[in-house]
């Protein structure tokens, strides 16, 4: 079985890969590329901690092919922060407490990040039904949910 | 050891502040590297087969055609891990656990693990080993393993605690009672007697990162051992025990943890992982998949709980009872025990009689989750007390206020106890304003109490201070969720610097002494005392460099503020920071620094109380949470957000516990929903805001007064959430998880 | 002298005594003693044990000292989660 090259762009940079047709974008990232900040807790598409942005939609990576990737546009955690510059829901994150473990938290900032380009005033509702595909077992949410709130506010008001 | 951990009543300066943690940037950025990132040069990728069989004996494995498989490197099975236990049951049982001997015994038992160069290979080599299975009868139900007939995992069980000894082999290992008084007599005196039967059923710790591990075994007997774990000096012993290693010899470092709650202080696959490694010669990378993690880890236990109560009209309980069966999966432990010696803790009893009894079943090995074996306990005894407040028309706070044990009451497991939250707690909850919100439509509102113990341990921790005058702290329990944040407060407040200042870092093995895992909410506790006293050997060391500079006694140098000042007449008021003496103290005698060998003992115990209110939609059964407060004594909170952070995430745990999460099996003994998909977490659209209300009743054995707080608030949920349910749907539930189709055939029964 | 109080699962092992007089100065004295007069406590001791005095639960400083008709009681170790 022969591997299949891919062309793509990954928090802006151009990377080229090889891949297994049966190989997960998860696994590319994780296994060949190095980039371990996306996490694997289910493998299904059930807990979001594998949370990656492809052409600006929100995915689980897991459920992505390493394949589909050929001529996209992938965002993942490590290409969040602006060289040395949090993102504010990084430090937003930080600064309320919303993580404790902190396996998680790629997957929940970068599913906010999305919600923020897409709804920048977000109700709470809004941000729970949002980041209902985001499982995080230690936190019960309620820190997450006033990081969110107090990053949107100050991406707004900047 | 000299250190005196009695409480010493001071105003803090950092401790109580909430400053941002040190390993956050880390874990916002994906650096933070946990279980499954971390890679050495030349792994092997392990799988481990796994029986599809309930119950069966193992007839035979052949491994012949996998070892053949180009790219496979070991396969092995329990014939590489010959039993070294010497007869200790729980270690037998851990070994058997890890992988199969002759029998399997529940669908997911480990048979037969591989390493090969990749995981394609690995998958492809699992296929070519063959094993016989002589399937056998298989039960599930801790109720049906206790029955005449019922199909038996082991002939030789004798139900231990029983005499005359049972002559016929059971299901039931063990059986302890606890109690004091005349249960009979108290229960002729009651005026008001609730008498009911409660089930939980089996849920699982569900931390989001699985176990995963990177074993590398040299020939020459040296190993390290790279895993997510809460214990990585427990997992070091359990690990060279099992595998007859020297442990000297192995190198545990912990990585970060993605959650554990009791389910990562004990080991699954590592031993396997170590042997494999041994075999090929190789380092093996082993990582369980979330089928795996639900089926062949450790939840906790399923059970059936017999409660009966009895009180006088004006609302005193005189006479309590109750039977607890918990299932411990194929091998006895002492989780029944437990629940006994918890069910009524927190009552002020005369007359009380518990019975627990450990249920062996074809199910995965259970193992500790967060207070364990406490909230099942107290959801059959918080039910049957809100039932009786109901009947007596007492408010049910004001019920457990006057029933409510404190300090010098005899505990319904055997101590007396010492000075102790439970009043404080309920106190709180009543004049909350939650309780006076006006509760809509098809809504209702259930409280709840409970408690767990808090755990000392052995303890290490190394404090060094550099040359710049920074402090690294070196500790040894691992960080579940923001210890190091807390502990680099305490070192701040105890050498007068700031919390800036310090680094905590969490060390492997062979670099720090032993320290019992994070488990027992003991991590802040222990920890934090281990370094106050790591602190104040350090400020010892500086005093006497400052007294070397300066030529003056050392009982003449004081240390505040971050400073060594004279106070000799004639001295002056000389001072020198903590800065100023590491810059010196290549002059003065080397490097400082302060170490702690400690076994933090005597912790006390913490309280909560917990208000909930749903609404049950009668059409559905679909229940949503709609406010919830826990009320916890914390005794001293050293970083307030983690505190509540605890408070909030032992609340959802117990809400998903009392709402939806539970183990399925089907006819054929196998779990039909190992997945985040069918195992229903709480998610974020769930919830709402849980509000938290710190209580501070010192612990007077730790110097702040700092209590351990993050089990307790696992313990109410399953209660409040049930008591506000029934009182919404004006019927009362007895069945957890308290999902749709449960709350729909309740609401038909009523009519 | 203090009087101990054992939990539930050794008092068949102690002769069906739910509690006991024990001559010991510290708990390592204590369960020294109580093994010696009941040899059949050494299996539980061994798989964990832990002691409370006067409500406080001491699951590994042996060398604690029992006060004067303190109240004593032998329990299991437990552990958490």
């Amino acid at each position: 079985m022969s591997a299949i090259a891919v062309s793509t762009t990954i928090n802006g940079d151009d990377v080229e890969f090889l891949c297994n047709s049966d190989e997960t974008l998860l696994d590319v990232l994780r296994d060949r590329l190095g980039m371990t900040g996306s996490k694997e807790g289910c493998g299904t598409g059930d807990c979001g901690a594998c949370s990656t942005i492809v052409d600006g939609r929100v995915v689980c990576s897991c459920l992505v092919l390493g394949a589909e990737a050929e001529g996209r546009s992938i965002e993942t955690i490590e290409g969040m922060a602006d060289g040395a510059a949090l993102h504010p829901l990084q430090t937003k994150f930080i600064e309320h407490a919303a993580l404790q473990c902190g396996v998680c938290t790629p997957g929940f900032l970068v599913a906010s990040k999305a919600l923020l380009e897409t709804n920048p005033d977000p109700s709470e509702e809004e941000i729970r039904f949002w980041l209902a595909g985001n499982l995080c077992r230690c936190t019960g949410y309620d820190k997450i949910v006033r990081a969110v709130q107090d990053a949107a506010r100050e991406m707004r008001e900047a | 050891m000299g250190f005196d951990p009695s409480y010493q009543d001071r105003k803090f300066n950092a401790v109580g502040t909430r400053p941002k943690r040190p390993d956050g940037i880390d874990k916002v950025t994906g650096r933070a590297r946990y279980g499954a990132d971390f890679n050495m040069p030349g792994q092997l990728v392990a799988r481990v087969l796994r029986s599809p069989h309930a119950h069966a004996r193992i007839t035979s494995i052949d491994t012949s055609r996998a070892e053949a498989l180009k790219g496979v490197k070991a396969v092995v099975t329990a014939a590489d891990m010959p039993d070294l236990t010497g007869g200790k049951r729980s270690a037998f049982a851990i070994l058997s656990n890890c992988m199969a001997r002759d029998k399997v015994f529940y669908d997911g038992h480990a048979v037969a693990a591989v390493a090969a160069i990749d995981a394609r290979t690995a998958r492809a080599a699992l296929k070519l080993i063959d094993v016989t299975y002589d399937v056998l009868p298989h039960v599930v139900d801790v109720d049906a393993a206790m029955a005449a007939d019922a199909p038996l995992l082991h002939d030789n069980v004798f139900t231990r605690g029983v005499d005359p000894r049972p002559e016929t082999s059971s299901n039931v290992a063990a059986r302890s009672e606890f109690g004091h008084g005349d249960v009979a007599a108290g229960f002729a005196a009651a005026e008001v007697v609730v008498e009911r039967t409660y089930k939980t059923e089996q849920t699982h710790q569900g931390y989001i990162e699985p176990h995963a591990c990177v074993a590398s075994v040299n020939p020459d007997g040296t190993a390290e051992l790279w895993v997510c774990t809460q214990g990585h000096f427990v997992f070091r012993q359990t690990c060279a025990d099992l595998l007859g290693m020297d442990v000297s010899k192995l190198r545990v470092t912990s990585s970060e943890i993605g959650g554990g709650f009791g389910g990562k202080t004990h080991v699954w696959a590592e031993p396997v992982a170590l042997a494999l490694s041994r075999k090929a010669g190789r380092p093996v990378k082993l990582v369980m998949s979330r089928d795996e993690v639900f089926r062949a880890s450790g939840p906790t236990s399923a059970t059936s709980i017999d409660v009966r109560i009895g009180a006088t009209s004006d609302g005193r309980i005189t006479a309590a009872d109750a039977t607890l069966r918990y299932s411990s999966g194929p091998w006895a432990d002492a989780w029944a025990e437990t629940g006994a010696m918890t069910s009524f803790a927190c009552y002020d009893l005369e007359n009380v009689r518990t019975v627990g009894l450990e249920v062996l079943v074809n199910r995965p090995k259970s193992a500790a989750y967060r207070a364990p074996s406490a909230p099942m306990a107290a959801f059959a005894v918080e039910s049957a007390v809100d039932e009786l407040a109901t009947r007596l028309g007492m408010d049910p706070v004001e019920f457990r206020i006057r029933n409510a044990a404190s300090e010098g009451t005899r505990s319904s497991y055997g101590p007396v106890y010492g000075p102790i939250g439970i009043g404080p707690t309920l106190e709180a909850a009543q004049a909350h304003a939650h309780m006076q919100a006006p509760l809509g439509e098809n809504q209702g509102r259930g409280m709840a109490c409970g408690f767990w113990f808090n755990f000392g341990g052995q303890t290490c921790t190394d404090l060094n201070v550099n040359a710049d005058g920074t402090v690294t702290l070196a500790v040894g329990t691992v960080d579940v969720g923001g210890a190091r944040a807390s502990l680099s407060l305490v070192a701040a407040e105890e050498l007068g610097i700031a919390y800036d200042r310090v680094k905590a870092v969490v060390a492997d093995t062979a670099t720090l002494g032993y320290n019992d895992m994070t488990d027992g909410s003991r991590g802040t506790f222990s920890s934090s005392m281990a370094t106050i006293s790591a602190a104040r050997n350090a400020i010892r060391v500086m005093r006497e460099r400052a007294a070397m500079t300066w030529g003056i006694p050392v009982e003449d140098v004081v240390w505040e503020d971050g400073h060594a000042r004279a106070r000799t007449p004639g001295q002056g008021n000389q001072s020198l920071s903590i800065k100023d003496i590491a810059a010196k103290s290549g002059n003065t005698g080397g490097p400082i620094a302060g170490h702690s060998e400690l076994v933090a003992d005597g912790a006390g115990v913490s309280f909560a109380t917990h208000i909930c209110d749903v609404e049950v939609d009668p059409e559905t059964g679909a229940t949503r949470v709609v406010r919830y407060t826990v009320i916890q004594d914390a005794g001293k909170a050293v970083h307030p957000d983690y505190v509540e952070g605890q408070y909030q995430g032992g609340a959802a745990q117990g809400i998903g516990w009392a709402l939806n999460e539970e183990y399925i099996y089907g006819a054929d003994g196998r779990l039909q929903n190992p997945g985040f998909l069918d195992y229903r977490v709480p998610v974020c659209s769930d919830l709402p805001m849980i509000d938290t209300q710190i209580l501070e009743i010192p612990n007077p054995n730790h110097p702040y007064g700092v209590r351990g707080v993050g089990e307790t608030s696992i313990v109410p949920p399953l209660a409040a959430v049930a008591n506000a349910v029934s009182n919404a749907a004006g019927v009362r539930l007895a069945h957890i998880p308290m999902s749709p189709p449960r709350i729909l055939a309740a609401l038909d029964q009523k009519g | 002298m203090v009087e101990v109080g054992l939990w539930g699962a050794l008092i068949p092992l102690a002769g069906n005594q739910p509690r006991v007089q024990v001559e010991a100065r510290d708990i390592r004295e204590l369960l020294r003693k109580l093994v010696e007069a009941h040899p059949g406590l050494q299996e539980p001791f061994d798989e964990g044990v832990a002691v409370v005095i006067d409500g406080t639960v001491y699951r590994d400083d042996w060398s604690r000292t029992l006060p004067d008709g303190a109240e004593v009681f032998v329990m299991r170790r437990l552990a958490g989660g």
